[in-house]
C-alpha cells in the first residue's frame, strides 16, 4: 500500500459521498416498502440468481454424490419401505372417491362448496439461507410457471408456508414457523378454530388466545382451516405438543410441532386454484362468520 | 496503463463472502453465521481506499439486499454507513494491534445489528432473543481469518505502481 499516493484526488467529498449514499439508500427504502419498484426488485433477483444458484449447486452436487453411493441392501431396504408405504396409502385411498361424493352431497345441502384436489406444481428448494432470523426458503419456480404471491406453499406430509415474493425465475416462501406468519387453524378432533402463530423455531408453532379450560390435548391433530383466504382447507399443519394453562395469564400456552419436516424438505408443492373461506354455517344465518381473517404476514 | 488487478482479488473475496454468508448451514450452526460481506468489506476499506469506498459498499449491499430478499437499500444503507468510519480511519484502524482492531470489528458488526434491527422492527418484525447478536460475536472471532485469506488475495493480485 503506497501510503505517499494522494488518494480522493477524484470526484466528490468523503461526507458527500456518504450523504447520498444514505439518502439514496432510505429512498430506495421507503419506495420497497411502498411496493413501487417491485420491477426493479424483480429485475435485480434475475441479476444475482447466479450467486444463488452459485450456493446451491455444490451441495446439490453432493447430495447426488451420496445418493450414488447408496449400497445394494440400503437400496433394497428402501424399496421394502416404499412399497409398504403404498400400500397402506392404496388402503387409505380405498374409500376416498366415495367419501368424496358424500362429502360433496352433504356440502350441498348446506349451501356452500368446498373442493378437494386443487391443481398443484412440483418445486425444488434451493440450499440457500436468506436471513438467520427469519424463516424464508427460495424454490425454483417462479413467475414463469405462474406462481404468486400469496400462494400456499405444501410438502407431501402438510402445510409449509405461503409465497411472499416472486421472480420470474424464483420465489421466496415464508415458512409457518416465521415469528411473523399466522395461520387459521382448526384441532382436528373437535373442530375448534385457533390461529397458530410461528414461533422463530423450526420445530414449534404456539396456538395462542386458547382459553385456559379449551379442550386441547396433545397428540391432537391442526388442519388448516380455510378462514383467511390464503390456504386451502383441510390440510395437516401441526400436532400438538404440549398444552400448559397459565393460571396467571388469560390464555393458556399450547405448543404444536408442524407435521412438514421444516428442516429437512427439498421438494414442495405449491397449490393453485381456489382457497375462498369455506363458511361452517351457511351465509343467510351467519353474515359475520367470514369476518374472521387472520393470515398475516408482514 | 495495466488493468488494477486488485479488483480481480476484491470481487473474489466478496464472491467467497457472499457464498459463506448464503451457504445452507446446518441449523444448530445458522445463528453463529456472522456477515462476511460486512466484514470482508471493512477489510477493503482499511486496506485499498483509494480504490473502494462508500460507493461499492452501498452497490455490494443492494446486491446483498436482493439475494437475501431484504427490504431494497436496507444493507446498502448499512454499509455504506460502515465503510465512511473505515476509509476515514483507515490510516489509524490499520496500524492498531490486533485486540483493538477486533474491539472496532465487534463495534461496526453490533451497529450494523442494530441497524438492521431498527430497520426491520420500523416494518413490524420485531423479534429480539439473544441469540440475534451472536452473528456479532462469531464474525469479531472471524475476522483474524478474514483478515489473513484477503490479505494473501490483495498480495496475489499486486498491482506495482
Amino acid at each position: 500500500m503506497s501510503s505517499g499516493k494522494p488518494i480522493f484526488t477524484r470526484g466528490p467529498s468523503l461526507n458527500l459521498r456518504l450523504g447520498l449514499s444514505l439518502l439514496t439508500a432510505s429512498a430506495l427504502m421507503v419506495a420497497d416498502h411502498l411496493h413501487r419498484i417491485d420491477e426493479l426488485r424483480s429485475a435485480l433477483g434475475v441479476a444475482v440468481y447466479p450467486v444463488q444458484w452459485l450456493v446451491h449447486a455444490p451441495q446439490e452436487l453432493g447430495a447426488q454424490l451420496r445418493s450414488r453411493l447408496i449400497t445394494w441392501n440400503q437400496l433394497l431396504e428402501e424399496n421394502r419401505k416404499l412399497k409398504e408405504e403404498v400400500a397402506r396409502l392404496k388402503r387409505h385411498t380405498l374409500k376416498y372417491e366415495a367419501l368424496k361424493k358424500e362429502n360433496d352431497r352433504l356440502r350441498a345441502f348446506l349451501d356452500n362448496s368446498f373442493t378437494l384436489g386443487e391443481q398443484m406444481l412440483v418445486a425444488e428448494l434451493l440450499a440457500v439461507n436468506l436471513a438467520p432470523y427469519e424463516h424464508v426458503v427460495l424454490i425454483n419456480k417462479g413467475s414463469r410457471f405462474g406462481v404468486h404471491v400469496g400462494q400456499p406453499v405444501l410438502s407431501v406430509d402438510g402445510v409449509v408456508g405461503q409465497v411472499i415474493r416472486v421472480t420470474p425465475i424464483n420465489a421466496e416462501v415464508l415458512l409457518i414457523t416465521d415469528p411473523n406468519h399466522a395461520i387459521p387453524v382448526q384441532v382436528n378432533r373437535t373442530g375448534l378454530r385457533a390461529i397458530a402463530v410461528g414461533s422463530g423455531q423450526l420445530d414449534r408453532v404456539e396456538v395462542s388466545n386458547l382459553p385456559n379450560n379449551v379442550d386441547v390435548k396433545p397428540g391432537d391433530l391442526l388442519v388448516s382451516s380455510g378462514l383467511g383466504g390464503v390456504f386451502p382447507q383441510g390440510y395437516p399443519v401441526a400436532t400438538v405438543m404440549e398444552v400448559s394453562p397459565q393460571p396467571d395469564k388469560p390464555f393458556a400456552q399450547i405448543i404444536a410441532k408442524p407435521v412438514a419436516a421444516l428442516d429437512r424438505i427439498r421438494e414442495v408443492l405449491i397449490t393453485f386454484g381456489h382457497t375462498e373461506p369455506v363458511p361452517f354455517i351457511s351465509q343467510e344465518t351467519a353474515p359475520a362468520a367470514q369476518n374472521i381473517t387472520a393470515d398475516a404476514h408482514r | 496503463m495495466p488493468i488494477d488487478k486488485t479488483y480481480l482479488g476484491i470481487f473474489l473475496s466478496l464472491l467467497g463472502a457472499i457464498w459463506l454468508r448464503l451457504f445452507a448451514w446446518p441449523p444448530l450452526l445458522l445463528p453463529f453465521n456472522p456477515d462476511w460481506v460486512l466484514l470482508v468489506i471493512i477489510y477493503w476499506c482499511l486496506a485499498a481506499p483509494d480504490r473502494f469506498g462508500i460507493g461499492l459498499a452501498w452497490l455490494i449491499g443492494l446486491l446483498v439486499d436482493a439475494t437475501t430478499g431484504r427490504l431494497l437499500g436496507q444493507h446498502a444503507f448499512i454499509y455504506a454507513l460502515i465503510a465512511y468510519p473505515c476509509v476515514r480511519f483507515h490510516t489509524r484502524l490499520r496500524i492498531f494491534p490486533l485486540n483493538h482492531q477486533l474491539t472496532f470489528v465487534l463495534l461496526f458488526l453490533l451497529l450494523a445489528q442494530f441497524l438492521t434491527f431498527w430497520i426491520e422492527a420500523l416494518r413490524g418484525k420485531t423479534l429480539l432473543t439473544w441469540e440475534y447478536w451472536l452473528p456479532s460475536l462469531t464474525g469479531t472471532l472471524a475476522w483474524p481469518f478474514v483478515l489473513a485469506v484477503c490479505r494473501t488475495l490483495r498480495q496475489r493480485y499486486l498491482t506495482l505502481p
